[in-house]
């Protein structure tokens, strides 16, 4: 017999609210953790001058177009007001009253990252390795739900082009040819010329590389040696959104530098306990199951309508 | 599907009247717009910005289009699921609307993709498939689009089989037995895949997570955005049944309308209500004191006077009434769409988008498109009930 | 200095002034430092010009001023007496040999022979190549000629000032003789250049005592220019530079700007375009530059600029930096234009609004639908 109408929309709204039910979950969908390896950096915005060579150096080691920026015509100055297409590195200024800090924003390198979440085809991906979160053009459509999903607004994507391409800070991994070896100073990096760019040129070591681990540890040695220097006395970057390979420490508060408040949980997490939930943990069982018995209904409904059809009268 | 001929008939007539040449002249405008955006970048037509980078392209003419193209999947549940036969005469028509809705959003995906030339791999490299939302919407618009195609072909068949060569006309039988024997199934797909997808376009929305407003950030969004499409799917059909009839001197469909926007109504009254029980749930009625709290109560508000019209049995058997209660609903189904994708979208305050003029052109560009083919196929293929009987056998 | 001033007088038997070791060793230590050679550089100058190794150097001179010579006179460390007496033996100079004519042809010719292979040969002046190079004729032979057969038999060839490097200023426009720099006339060899209008007689000095001591010749750029010399843009290291990333110039001679001594971009200094080191070495011996006194940079080194560009004219700057300002956290992006809010309205509305009074047109005939055809 058909369903009528009472039983559908009964079996539709516990069939929704069941697999809704089974979606959400207290969304603990495989927490990623930060590869072993994970390289990162860390700067810290106490020691930055502002001298803006990180900028130079990464404009140069990335082969990146000068942005005149405000400056407009005249191409005297690269002076973006923002990361872009041509900016994968910049420094930024907060200044309230007699309050300031210098901030560098480049790609954080999440250890649970948005953007290769959202990616279709894993064109932003996650380096098992180091962590890195590289891009692949090859398997970019330019959609841009990466830029929709970062948290820090970092993916830029090259509008003004026909022949677009998605940009952001990678660490320069495109420098690295030898493998990196742990200096005296206890970080591990790359020979000179094959790490990153900014870290390697700025004078006051404001930004440092190394692994994650060890710039961990270097972060906390330095707000345990001075309490209260540090803001709420913890580094940016540990935990924050499901913790970050570029951990930064700062006296003014995080949120004015422009880092958003996250909690521990990393950011596409909700999502994909969600799509994971309905499609892939028993996979494609929502789908099928839904398949087949709408399958199975529409078939019943006919076969009883070819019946009362034979019977005389056609119904439809 | 055996007494079809009788009930569906081309419309015939002029193709090039005024409304026509009036909606073909955006789609130019459009179709030059686009040339220029694929010439010179997505930045040389639009405001889209790092800072906002989907806009109306992907709010409007992706998400609230292919909400649009959903009177079929509407419709065919009330009429193979819920087997309410007397809705019959809604199907093809709606169908045909879906198909439309769904291949201009596939379009306007194409003109918003900035390496559009990509997408190819995207069904073939099964290897390096993420679990990323966005993959199931774009894997389930493009099956669903061809089940439409599918769904649709039996009109062409039929204009076919009442052809003049005989080897089309067999041909044509021929592929009608086929689809007649295995349409079960692909019509159980045809209602699979807008489920599918369409709750996948509301998950979307939470992986940039702290980005969105917390009135429209919830793991519901799937669901209500499902029974979202089903609602504007009503709404689309009692407009496009009300206005091809009125145009095209068709017989009405009043009755049927009326009882299908009761359903609605009930749909439309449902959802606003579960909305609300959600965001108060949730602890979040704080929200609604500020501007975004305006859009909330909004999208809710409209469905709400909409569903509130309907269920009275005079008012809604109005035909004036029932297309004023429809543009009502799919006004508030398409503000929650809307809502999401952009309003509720919060990069950072510095961040600001209003559509360019040129964006703004291909959208309406694809709309009108949109419209244009419909008459055009209404006018030539078997879509609409036919006129009046002439009382011969 | 060091030591009394020493003098050119020679005596009967053709000797110079006798100085002791200690005091050659010093010199030798000098003059290596002050074109940053390392001090092991200045023993091996003092060991080899005791035993009587002094390298041979032949100068030409072709279409100059002479006032690449001029510069080198001019300079202290080493004084040019200690480097022609002491350190190198000038065997051929038309601007300092005191014998001319067949006399000095002869030497020119003995030299070579001497010392074929070792020699450095120095070029100071373009070299004339229109009409087989007869703009330029010295003891009947053209300069190519002679370039071609000194710069052949030599163990280095420098070109010391623009015009031998690149043409200077006989290259200019229409550049009626032909006139180019020896590298171009010299194609395939090795030819050092040291342009500049003139050039700075310490990027000579360095180059040349280097070729002495160590036999080597300095890193050099695509350009034959010496890199510790010509390696980066005046830009990079000018006394001015934070006025011009502070957007502080002078707009014109003479006015606050120039008078406060800021940035002369937009007077025309190609600073930002010439590979030069003269903010860093001065001239003249007293800490002089063009700049420095208020005039913009012409680009003398620069064949694309002397000569080529107006004084006046700005040029790019090749590689911008960032300047003396800040982006702040949240830079403002993005915004309406009241056009696009207008036709969005415009056209939404209408929609609306024709939809709504359809609903009225619409409901007017009844159930049973047999309105006219209205063909839309």
């Amino acid at each position: 017999m058909a369903l009528d109408r009472r039983s559908f929309i009964k079996s539709v709204a516990v069939g929704g609210v069941a697999a809704a039910g089974a979606a959400l979950p207290a969304a603990a969908s495989e927490r990623p953790v930060a590869p072993e390896g994970a390289l990162g950096m860390l700067y810290d915005a106490t020691l930055c001058i502002g001298c803006k060579t990180c900028v130079v150096a990464c404009k140069q080691a990335n082969d990146r177009q000068p942005d005149p920026g405000p400056w407009g015509e005249e191409h005297l100055y690269d002076a973006p007001l923002d990361l872009n297409e041509n900016t994968k590195n910049i420094i930024k200024l907060y200044r309230e009253g007699d309050t300031y800090s210098y901030m560098k924003q480049q790609c954080m390198h999440c250890v649970d990252p948005a953007c290769a979440a959202a990616c279709m085809l894993h064109s932003l991906q996650k380096d098992p390795v180091t962590g890195i979160v590289g891009y692949d053009p090859q398997y970019c459509v330019g959609c841009r739900y990466c830029q929709m999903s970062c948290p820090y607004n970092v993916t830029k994507f090259e509008f003004s082009k026909a022949l677009p391409l998605i940009v952001k800070c990678e660490l320069c991994r495109h420098r690295v040819k030898d493998a990196a070896v742990k200096g005296p100073d206890g970080f591990t990096r790359y020979p000179g010329g094959q790490g990153q760019a900014c870290c390697e040129v700025c004078p006051r070591g404001a930004v440092i590389s190394g692994r994650r681990d060890e710039l961990l540890a270097e972060a906390k040695r330095r707000i345990a040696a001075a309490p209260g220097k540090y803001f709420e006395d913890r580094v940016f970057g540990e935990t924050d959104g499901g913790g970050t390979q570029v951990l930064y420490l700062s006296r003014v508060p995080f949120e004015d530098l422009g880092l958003p408040k996250l909690g521990p949980e990393g950011v596409p997490r909700t999502a994909y306990a969600v799509q994971e939930g309905i499609y892939y943990k028993i996979p494609f069982a929502a789908p099928i199951g839904l398949f087949a018995v709408l399958a199975g209904v529409i078939y019943r409904n006919k076969r009883a309508e070819q019946v009362a059809g034979a019977e005389g009268g056609a119904k439809r | 599907m055996s007494n079809h001929e009788a009930v569906h008939a081309p419309v015939g007539g002029r193709l090039m009247t005024r409304p026509f040449t009036i909606l073909l002249a955006f789609a130019v405008v459009g179709a030059i717009a686009a040339a220029y955006r694929f010439a010179n970048g997505i930045g040389s037509v639009s405001n889209l910005s790092n800072g906002y980078p989907w806009g109306v392209w992907i709010a409007i003419d992706v998400v609230v289009g292919t909400a649009i193209g959903c009177g079929g999947y509407a419709v065919g549940l009330l009429v193979y699921i819920l087997n309410k036969g007397q809705y019959h005469p809604l199907v093809r028509p709606a169908v045909l609307t879906s198909l439309l809705g769904y291949g201009l959003a596939v379009l306007a995906v194409v003109i918003d993709l900035g390496r559009f030339w990509g997408l190819w791999k995207v069904p073939i490299f099964v290897w390096r498939w993420s679990h990323s939302p966005q993959l199931e919407v774009a894997l389930c618009v493009a099956a669903y689009t061809m089940v439409l195609v599918i769904e649709m072909s039996p009109a062409l068949f039929e204009k076919l089989r009442a052809g003049a060569a005989s080897g089309t006309r067999r041909f044509a039988e021929n592929a009608l037995r086929v689809l007649e024997k295995n349409f079960f199934w692909i019509l159980a797909l045809g209602l699979l895949l807008p489920t599918m997808h369409q709750s996948s376009l509301g998950t979307m929305m939470l992986l940039p997570g702290p980005k969105v407003h917390p009135l429209w950030f919830t793991p519901w969004l799937p669901l209500l955005f499902v029974v979202n499409c089903i609602i504007i799917g009503f709404a689309v059909v009692t407009l496009e049944a009300t206005f091809s009839a009125a145009a095209f001197g068709r017989p009405r469909e009043t009755r049927m309308l009326a009882s299908l926007l009761h359903v609605a109504a009930w749909v439309a009254i449902g959802w606003a209500a579960f909305r609300v029980v959600v965001v108060a749930l949730s602890g979040k009625l704080g929200f609604l004191a500020s501007g975004y709290g305006v859009a909330f109560l909004a999208e809710v508000g409209l469905l709400v006077v909409a569903g509130a019209i309907l269920l009275s049995p005079e008012r809604r058997s109005r035909p004036a009434c029932q297309v004023r209660a429809a543009m009502i609903m799919l006004l508030g189904g398409i503000l929650h769409r809307v809502n999401t994708y952009l309003i509720a979208f919060r990069p950072g305050a510095h961040f600001s988008y209003f559509p360019a003029v040129p964006e703004l052109l291909i959208t309406f560009g694809i709309i009108a498109t949109e419209v244009a083919i419909y008459i055009a196929v209404v006018k030539t293929l078997p879509i609409l009930q036919g006129p009046p009987a002439k009382h011969t056998a | 200095m060091l030591e009394s001033q020493r003098s050119f007088n020679v005596d009967e038997t053709g000797q110079g002034p006798a100085v002791d070791r200690r005091d050659f060793v010093k010199i030798c230590a000098l003059a290596a430092a002050s074109v940053g050679l390392p001090a092991a550089a200045g023993l091996k100058m003092a060991e080899a010009a005791a035993a009587g190794l002094k390298p041979s150097v032949i100068w030409l001179h072709f279409q100059e001023c002479t006032g690449c010579t001029e510069s080198l006179l001019r300079t202290s460390h080493p004084a040019l007496a200690e480097l022609i007496l002491d350190l190198i033996s000038l065997d051929y100079c038309e601007t300092l040999a005191a014998a001319a004519g067949y006399q000095a042809e002869a030497a020119l010719k003995s030299a070579m022979e001497a010392n074929a292979g070792k020699y450095i040969c120095v070029i100071e002046g373009a070299i004339p190549t229109k009409d087989n190079g007869i703009y330029c004729k010295i003891g009947g032979r053209t300069a190519v000629d002679i370039v071609n057969d000194v710069a052949g038999k030599a163990g280095a060839i420098i070109a010391i000032g623009s015009c031998a490097s690149w043409g200077g200023i006989p290259s200019a426009d229409p550049n009626p003789t032909g006139a180019q720099g020896a590298p171009q006339v010299l194609a395939g060899k090795t030819v050092v250049t040291i342009p500049g209008c003139p050039a700075n007689p310490y990027n000579f000095l360095g180059t040349a005592l280097q070729f002495v001591a160590l036999g080597t010749l300095p890193a050099l750029d695509a350009k034959g220019r010496p890199m510790f010399a010509y390696g980066r843009v005046i830009h990079e290291d000018c006394p001015r530079r934070p006025h011009f990333d502070a957007g502080r110039f002078a707009q014109a001679f003479g006015d606050e700007g120039h008078r406060q001594g800021y940035c002369l971009y937009k007077l025309g200094c190609k600073g930002p375009a010439t590979h030069a080191n003269c903010s860093r070495l001065d001239f003249g011996e007293v800490g002089a530059w063009p700049i420095g006194v208020g005039h913009p940079c012409v680009g003398c080194t620069e064949q694309s600029m002397l000569w080529h560009t107006a004084i006046h004219e700005t040029v790019e700057v090749s590689r911008p930096t960032p300047p003396d300002t800040y982006p702040p956290i949240h830079a403002p992006q993005g915004g309406t234009s009241a056009v696009a809010a207008g036709i969005a309205g415009v056209v939404g509305g209408a929609l609306i609004g024709a939809g709504w009074m359809a609903a009225k047109k619409v409901g007017g005939a009844e159930d049973k639908g047999s309105s006219p055809d209205k063909g839309a």
